[in-house]
């Protein structure tokens, strides 16, 4: 295949500015992030953590910090709660594979909600292949969980319930109180875990007044860097690892610890951290002057998730009606807005996002939306760049669509 | 060197930014539509055909699907302007990949349903006018029948959404 990305490349030769919305799927790593990591690549505590050396003390005491400092964060009692792992994805994998295979004997039953990550749906063909039953509790129009149907899901057999604590895709601010209360009353046995990867940094988590037994929490999308992510668990909890190799000091997850990328998710979560309820006021401000501005100015839009207090500060998921996501995605991102939309297209599939049909959206408003994500990087004039735009490319891509409907 | 294929070119990106022969043609001697906004992939063709010589005289489209769907659309109806009936039958979407400068496997189906709706054009053109020409076979193309296999899919995943989330989201008309 002859193309080529520098062709492509011609066609954001004039763009005037340029805003990345797009962080559910990847985000830069903030320049006071990098700078406290470079030295740990190259002159800095790059011993193996678990060796008993000088190099190695080092790392091990900056590996420790991080944890402890991380731990501090979400109510957590000790450094040995934090599991690091190379992602989101692989603590959601170590949470969910690493309680079935410690209850491999038992079998039993996983009840997760129908809006989790990829990383924890897919993983249920796999459960059920080792023989556990798996349930999907539905959620309402604004993504809640059915707490009715949670409750009657979980009985004597379940021995884990995972919900994600703020959506992905629609920012939906999951009521786990109230799921962990139901929980516990049914079977004060099955442990809870909860997919943090949108809350960590943004929503105030206190896991001990919580009762959840595992947590996954994410760098990235707080702009520390890829590569790295971690699982809280609760001590106590019986859990296996799922890869096998050297342990050092990470016993759930063998292999080198990266210490560099540990540093910098520790240091971007010092810095959502610092001026914590002043920085989510700042996102939520402009979360809503996005949301407002956008179903201001262009008309047959759909707000995905709730409004206000229940949606994660940095979240906005609106649908365009009359006009195809990734098409849309892409007449932005020649103006230099990046997001993300639930269409098939982008997913490379003919059915759209599995959060966009669990809440309900018929076809047209599920392959029209587009998932933005701010940032504390952001500013008030690139939210007005993207108000400024995006009612142009909405115009334009609509002047495609067949008129008559369907 | 084998690399994963990257979706798009610089050919689909102008011809996504600046289509030609877009929008709906009011005189059409013939339209057709295949795909189905439930799989996000839609098109439209129009047609323009002069009865004597029958030969396709204009010819547009409208598109609801992504930036590959738009210039798969937009390229066809290039390629078989100013052609016949008979030429623009034999057009198959591995000519579209190749005019569009290749096209990943993801996104074959954006070429087959154009192919699709085109082939539908001239089948209905031929069912108004009254006569089967020989050389239009009886049997549906492997286009046609991946438009239609498309729609099925469709229609499945309509009901399923209707029904599923209709409920869903309306909690507070359960018992």
């Amino acid at each position: 295949m002859a193309n080529s990305v520098k062709d492509l490349m011609d066609f954001y030769k004039d763009v005037e500015r340029e805003v990345y919305l797009d962080i559910e799927n990847s985000a830069p790593v903030a320049s006071d992030v990098l700078e406290e990591m470079l030295p740990y690549f190259t002159t800095r505590a790059y011993g193996n953590p678990g060796v008993t050396h000088k190099l190695g003390w080092e790392a091990y005491e900056t590996v420790m910090d991080a944890a402890e400092t991380i731990a501090k964060y979400i109510g957590a009692s000790t450094a040995e709660e934090i599991n690091f792992t190379p992602g989101d994805t692989e603590a959601n994998n170590l949470a969910l594979l690493g309680v079935a295979l410690a209850s491999r004997r038992d079998k039993g039953k996983v009840v997760i909600s129908e809006i989790e990550h990829l990383s924890i749906i897919n993983i249920v063909p796999l459960l059920k292949r080792m023989g556990f039953e798996v349930v999907k509790i539905p959620v309402d129009g604004e993504g809640f969980i059915d707490l009715d149907a949670l409750s009657d899901a979980v009985d004597k057999d379940t021995i884990l319930v995972s919900i994600n604590m703020a959506n992905h895709e629609i920012g939906t601010i999951e009521p786990l109180k109230e799921a962990v209360e139901i929980v516990r009353d049914r079977n004060p046995d099955a442990y809870i875990h909860s997919d943090a990867s949108d809350a960590y940094g943004r929503i105030p988590i206190d896991v001990s007044s919580l009762g959840i037994d595992l947590m996954t929490l994410s760098s990235y999308k707080i702009l520390g860097p890829r590569g790295v992510g971690a699982l809280y668990v609760r001590e106590g909890v019986r859990i296996e690892r799922i890869i096998e190799g050297q342990v050092g000091t990470q016993r759930l997850w063998p292999g080198i610890e990266n210490t560099p990328l540990i540093v910098g998710f520790r240091k971007a979560s010092d810095l959502m951290f610092k001026d914590f309820e002043k920085l989510r006021g700042y996102l939520g401000s402009l979360r809503d002057r996005l949301i407002k501005g956008i179903l201001d100015s262009v008309d047959d839009t759909i707000l995905n998730g709730p409004q206000g207090d229940k949606r994660a500060p940095d979240n906005i998921n609106i649908s365009f009606l009359r006009s195809e996501g990734e098409a849309l995605t892409i007449e932005l991102s020649l103006y230099g807005v990046y997001a993300s939309s639930g269409s098939a297209c982008t997913r490379r599939m003919l059915t759209p996002s599995h959060v966009m049909t669990a809440i309900g959206r018929e076809y047209e408003a599920a392959h029209g939306s587009i998932l933005m994500k701010v940032t504390r990087l952001h500013t008030m004039d690139d939210i007005d760049y993207v108000l400024e735009v995006l009612p142009k490319a909405v115009e334009r891509i609509r002047s495609i669509t067949p008129s008559g409907g369907d | 060197m084998s690399r994963v294929p990257l979706p798009y070119g610089a050919k689909i990106l102008e011809l996504f930014r600046n289509p030609k022969n877009l929008g709906r043609m009011e005189d059409a001697t013939v339209s057709a539509v295949a795909g189905s906004p439930a799989c996000g992939d839609m098109i439209a063709i129009y047609l323009k055909i002069d009865d004597d010589t029958e030969v396709i005289r204009e010819a547009t489209f409208e598109s609801y699907g992504c930036a590959a769907n738009i210039a798969a659309s937009s390229i066809l109806t290039e390629m078989i302007k100013g052609k016949p009936i008979k030429e623009a039958w034999k057009v198959s979407w591995r000519d579209i990949a190749e005019e569009l400068g290749g096209l990943p496997s993801v996104k074959y189906h954006c070429g087959i349903l154009a192919v699709g709706a085109l082939k539908r054009a001239i089948r209905e053109y031929y069912r108004m006018r009254g006569f089967h020409p020989d050389w239009l076979p009886e049997e549906l193309t492997r286009e046609e029948k991946q438009a239609l296999e498309e729609e099925e899919l469709a229609k499945v995943l309509t009901r399923k959404i209707g029904m599923g989330g209709g409920k869903k989201s309306d909690r507070s008309g359960e018992d």
